[in-house]
């Protein structure tokens, strides 16, 4: 008989990797939470439960773990442990009692992309595929980016590793992997980003 | 006859040695050369035929311009026609054809020889195509189709194997063009500290400056642009790019530029072409200038050049172009030509030089070293073969064309002065100005291509800008360069010399008064055939206007785009008006600059990668097991599993026969699904759907229709209430987006103080739709909710742990049998699938498709977005008053469904459609009326929205748009049918099954 335990959640692409000008890896399960709300109501009790600052505009901010995003002036992203988002998700719906605020756990809505190497190859590989701009001045780490990769959309921003984290819904995983793998291809090589020297 | 010198060649490697083919022959050619001096170098001046007259061509320039030298490219898979030789770089294993000739380059039988050209003058195609009727079916048509064109396509079942890309990047400023103009523009730019980007088309540095022999800061052209280029790499705030043709401008200063990466060393792995997608604070076109051909009889015969090509090929590839050169110009620059040949040890026969008192220092240095210069004089006519040019007929210039005295000569260099290439500078609306004295369009500053700020976005520097000395040149660079940065120039400019020369004098048509006999045979434009009488005959016709001219004579309008035409055409046009020049005024110059492949625009858009394709969790599983796709939206959806031997229809009677008989289950993950929250969130769903929302129980679905502001259905589906403050909206699959971005714009723009949050969770949730009598039972073996009737009825949902799976249950039908929607988190929707599959199997459980949820739908009478309603249709004509709320004081669409003509009682009403025969009607098919409209068209009385055989009922069924339809039950009326036919049916209840929903209320 079916047994759900021997069924776990498995996301859009499981354990991925490809080595090109960058590695591209699928990063797994990924909890999300969308909040939305008034930052003025919801920022408090947010930063309270989570332990994050909340993000200025186009602002990430993070503690390793866990990662909350400016989405828009009215909505944010919690970004944890696939694991503790249901339950992360009801507790911020219990803080935010009373507020006019909106929780929901979408860690199933969106798949999630970890590429690592040089700084300058992982934002030549952003720039074949987004018109946003990606210099190291217009995209420091702490920024995310809502914008379009190649037809779909998609957000991106440097982690703490210095590593490139991509997102885009889970339909167009597929899509994604492949336009990432394609422009990480090795031969493609653009050299026009360098990387900030010291 | 054409030949590489035993010495020189500053871009050539003489120690390399490449092997190419040419119409099949093995030749030889160095690094650094271009197609065009390989071939030259090979003795080959023969490279083409004109595209009207099939006459035999050689190459005319040495640039992007280039009208004449183009060549299909590569073979196979890699073929690509209608390359210009000129900007070619040669490969080892190249391989090349000529176009545009039948059976041979050397012998084409379509050649048209000089006195049967008259029965093809301007306007021809016109002309012709208007009589006999007959004729353009069967002569002209098959005639022009055979002739147009130049190069073939590639073969039908050739596959481009390369790889192109897009690279998006921002920057401060865009400089186009690498001469020493553009180089000295990016030194003063970067070091304002503005971010540059330098792109040049070809793959070397310095334009044409070291052929022209400047010197700048006392240093020869090539040592000061090596010098400077390194000084340039080396600033961390630019960035330099060979091979990048700025290819367009466009509004707020994004530009494309067109990088050529592989075409010169296919095979290496890399992308052939690259896109760039500039986004510039500033954009600075150092472009350059291209000379302009003269106007004589046989100016076309291979071997009679641009002046400065014929001294590009010497200096550049060490290539003669001719033995013996007669260099014929109105300008004092082409004398550099005379020289360089000179220098070459090569024959100038004579400099012919239509001013009357000749030139200044430039023609001085040329009489001083004995060569022949001719003052006020014109070549008459050019003679010749079709290898080419073997003599000129002199005459005077303010003459009819007598000749005097011929020369022999096997190339002649010819230059009537030199435009700015502006094309750039134009793209984004820069207008120009006439310069008299260069008698030149060049840009006018004081109306550049604006930025959002006011702010001129482009600015022209160098040639490009008119100026024509190297240090007036570099002067205005230098300038323009600190400008575009945002800074000012900070110390001097690169010094040169002063330019020296004397003024040209406008030269239209040689020589000036040309008798008809020779301007039938002055060309103008070298590929399409036009020439000085075509353009004449035009405005004679009435063509007045620039742009109707260029339409009715072809002419600019070759693959050069009139780079080489232009301007000595209007210049014609202008005197047959008897009007100045800039009263004429050019035709429009559009993007791109030169031709760049289609590759390069879709970027990474092809193959797998041609459409982003959305996948549901269960897409896999699909894929395994024989799903018949159909786009919906971006979504594949199974239409249909076919088995073993199945035909598709047969796996859809299958597939409804099993569901309705025991147990089937639907992949329904794209159903669109929006959270709406808020303590006005009742309120908010009330405006969205035509019926009563708010007064929805927690824990109950309601079936909705959304309609626009002016009236129209245009979405539904099954609300279900979270919460006192929540509900769960569901919409059709390919509404999902659309309907969200719709709340939001409500709520943005209008309703911005309801207090109401939405969020598409669409994809969060994969849902399975189980169906079937054996529906229950299936739900109750899984286990962990109650599924009972009395727990969960009809138009209920319920969530739980379903086989240890997040579940929500939505029982609801859209087939009439008893069904639940069970959805789980996206990332447990194959778990889900797969337990139903194994839990079902003592049940026959069958995944059906989407072919089988409209026929059953449509046995039920339920209404299908996009196929009862197309965008003009309304509730009420699908009979749904019951889901208009009478109560409500306004909903979207409330007020525009009180208009006069919505309220028509002659709107057409859905009924269902049975034939009389058992057949199925045509899609779409009209059903007819008596007597014919104003047009003569058959009047009609409706149309048939839906049709499907439906096995249940063993008969076809339809749905359909009827006059009057809900009042004539029963009544049999007409339909349209494939082949002029007609197919009778009888108007009946759009429920064909189970009119009292007995089946799913169970």
């Amino acid at each position: 008989m079916f047994d759900a335990t021997s069924h776990p959640a498995r996301p859009a692409l499981e354990g991925a990797t490809f080595d090109g000008l960058v590695r591209v890896e699928a990063a797994g399960l990924t909890g999300m939470i969308t909040l939305r709300g008034d930052v003025d109501a919801i920022g408090m009790p947010v930063a309270d439960v989570t332990g994050l600052d909340v993000p200025d505009t186009l602002g990430i901010t993070g503690d390793g773990v866990r990662a909350l995003a400016w989405m828009s002036p009215d909505e944010m992203m919690l970004f944890c442990d696939y694991a503790e988002a249901e339950e992360l998700a009801a507790s911020l719906a219990g803080s935010l009692e009373g507020e006019h605020a909106l929780v929901v756990n979408v860690s199933d809505a969106r798949a999630a992309f970890r590429l690592s190497g040089p700084e300058h190859r992982l934002r030549e590989v952003l720039a074949k595929l987004t018109p946003a701009d990606v210099r190291p001045e217009a995209l420091p780490p702490g920024m995310i980016r809502r914008s379009r990769l190649a037809q779909v959309a998609g957000a991106f921003w440097l982690d703490d590793a210095g590593d490139l984290r991509v997102i885009c819904f889970r339909s167009v995983a597929d899509y994604v992997w492949a336009l990432l793998t394609g422009a990480a291809r090795p031969g493609s090589e653009v050299d026009h980003f360098r990387d900030v020297r010291m | 006859m054409s030949k590489r010198l035993s010495t020189g060649g500053r871009l050539i490697d003489r120690d390399t040695s490449l092997r190419f083919t040419f119409n099949g022959t093995h030749l030889r050619g160095h690094q650094g050369d271009t197609l065009a001096s390989a071939l030259m170098a090979n003795g080959r001046t023969l490279m083409g035929r004109s595209f009207k007259y099939h006459r035999p061509r050689g190459v005319v320039t040495s640039g992007a311009e280039e009208p004449n030298a183009l060549f299909g490219l590569g073979k196979g898979d890699r073929f690509e026609p209608n390359q210009r030789a000129t900007t070619a770089e040669l490969f080892d294993g190249a391989t090349t054809e000529t176009q545009n000739h039948w059976p041979s380059l050397e012998t084409d039988v379509g050649a048209v020889n000089a006195s049967l050209s008259r029965f093809l003058p301007a306007g021809f195609y016109y002309k012709t195509f208007l009589w006999p009727r007959s004729f353009w079916k069967h002569v002209y048509e098959p005639f022009i189709r055979r002739s147009a064109g130049l190069g073939k396509a590639p073969d039908k079942d050739a596959r481009d194997p390369d790889d192109y890309e897009h690279f998006h990047i921002h920057t401060d400023v865009l400089i186009v063009g690498g001469g020493v103009a553009g180089l000295a523009a990016a030194k003063s730019a970067s070091a304002t500290g503005a971010e540059v980007l330098l792109v040049e088309q070809t793959s070397h540095w310095g334009g044409r400056a070291p052929v022209d022999g400047a010197e700048i800061d006392g240093m020869p052209a090539d040592a000061w642009i090596e010098k400077t280029v390194a000084e340039l790499e080396a600033m961390e705030n630019v960035r330099l790019r060979t091979r990048v043709m700025g290819s367009g401008i466009y509004d707020h200063g994004y530009a494309l530029a067109y990088e050529r990466i592989a075409d010169h060393a296919p095979e290496g792995g890399r992308p052939r072409h690259r896109l760039w997608r500039i986004r510039a604070r500033r954009i600075v076109t150092a472009t350059g200038a291209i000379e302009r051909p003269i106007a004589f009889a046989g100016n076309d015969l291979p071997g009679i050049m641009l002046a400065s090509a014929v001294r590009d090929y010497v200096v550049n590839h060490a290539v003669a172009p001719g033995d013996r050169t007669v260099v014929v110009c109105n300008n004092d620059d082409a004398y550099r030509t005379a020289l360089v040949l000179d220098d070459a040890g090569l024959k100038v026969a004579a400099v012919v030089d239509a001013r009357p008192q000749g030139g200044g220092t430039l023609a001085r240095t040329v009489k001083d070293r004995g060569i022949r210069v001719l003052q006020g004089k014109a070549i008459a006519k050019a003679k010749g073969t079709k290898t080419g040019v073997t003599a000129v007929g002199i005459c005077e210039f303010t003459g009819t064309g007598d000749v005097t005295e011929t020369i022999a000569c096997d190339c002649v260099a010819m230059s009537g002065g030199w435009s700015p290439v502006v094309h750039l500078w134009s793209h984004a609306g820069g207008k120009l100005t006439w310069d008299e004295t260069e008698a030149q369009f060049r840009p006018d500053p004081d109306r550049a291509p604006r930025n959002e700020d006011g702010e001129a976005m482009v600015h022209a520097v160098g040639a490009a800008n008119g100026h024509f000395g190297t240090a007036e040149g570099l002067a205005d660079a230098w300038d323009a360069g600190a400008r575009a940065g945002g800074g000012t120039a900070s110390g001097a400019a690169p010094a040169a010399a002063a330019r020296d020369e004397a003024a040209m004098m406008p030269v239209w048509l040689m020589p000036a008064n040309a008798k008809i006999g020779l301007r039938r045979k002055a060309w103008l434009d070298f590929q399409n055939d036009v020439k000085v009488s075509d353009v004449a005959l035009a405005a004679q016709e009435g063509f007045t206007s620039v742009e109707h001219t260029k339409r009715y004579t072809t002419l600019g309008m070759a693959t050069d785009q009139g780079k080489l035409s232009n301007i000595n055409g209007l210049a014609i046009l202008a005197q047959a008006l008897d009007q100045e020049i800039p009263a004429v005024g050019t035709t429009t110059f559009r993007p791109p600059y030169t031709p760049i492949s289609l590759a390069a625009i879709a970027g990474e858009a092809r193959g797998d990668l041609f459409q982003p394709v959305r996948r549901t969790p269960m897409h896999q599983w699909h894929e395994d097991n024989g799903a018949v796709f159909e786009p919906v939206g971006h979504w594949r959806r199974p239409y249909c599993f076919r088995r073993d031997g199945e035909r598709t229809e047969e796996a859809v009677r299958r597939e409804i026969d099993r569901t309705r008989h025991g147990l089937g289950m639907l992949d329904a993950s794209t159903l669109g699904k929006i959270i709406v929250k808020g303590p006005d969130a009742g309120r908010f769903v009330d405006m969205l759907y035509t019926n009563m929302m708010s007064s929805l129980k927690v824990g109950a679905c309601r079936y909705g229709l959304m309609c626009s502001e002016n009236g129209f259905l245009m979405d539904d589906g099954v609300v279900a209430r979270l919460s006192d403050d929540t509900f769960l909206c569901h919409t059709t699959t390919g509404g999902a987006e659309r309907i969200h971005a719709h709340m939001e714009e409500w709520l943005q723009t209008e309703w911005w103080d309801w207090q109401v949050w939405t969020a598409n969770v669409t994809e969060q949730w994969a849902q399975v739709a189980v169906v079937g009598p054996h529906a229950r039972k299936v739900l109750e073996k899984l286990g962990g909710i109650d599924v009972s009737k009395e727990a969960l009825p009809f138009m209920r949902w319920t969530e739980g742990t379903l086989a240890g799976l997040p579940a929500r249950i939505f029982r609801i039908s859209f087939s009439g049998e008893l069904s639940f929607e069970v959805g789980v988190p996206a990332n447990r929707g194959r778990a889900l699938w797969d337990a139903l599959l194994e839990a079902g199997e003592e049940f026959g459980i069958t995944p059906y498709g989407t072919e089988a949820l409209h026929v059953m739908r449509a046995e039920k009478g339920f209404i299908m977005i996009g196929d009862e309603t197309d965008g003009t249709v309304i509730p009420q004509d699908l009979g749904l008053h019951w889901a208009i709320s009478k109560k409500k004081e306004d909903y979207i669409g409330k007020r525009a469904q009180a208009r006069s003509h919505m309220a028509d009682p002659d709107r057409w009403q859905l009924v269902g459609l049975e034939t009389t025969d058992g057949s199925v009607l045509d899609d779409g098919a009209y059903a007819i009326a008596d007597g014919t409209n104003a047009n003569g068209q058959r009047n009609t009385q409706g149309r048939v929205t839906s049709t499907y055989h439906s096995p249940t009922l063993g008969r076809g069924i339809a749905m359909g748009l009827v006059l009057h339809g809900t009042d004539r039950m029963g009544e049999e009326i007409d339909f349209t049918a494939e082949g002029g036919a007609t197919r009778r049916a009888r108007i009946v209840s759009p429920v064909f099954y189970d009119p009292e929903g007995e089946r799913q209320n169970v």
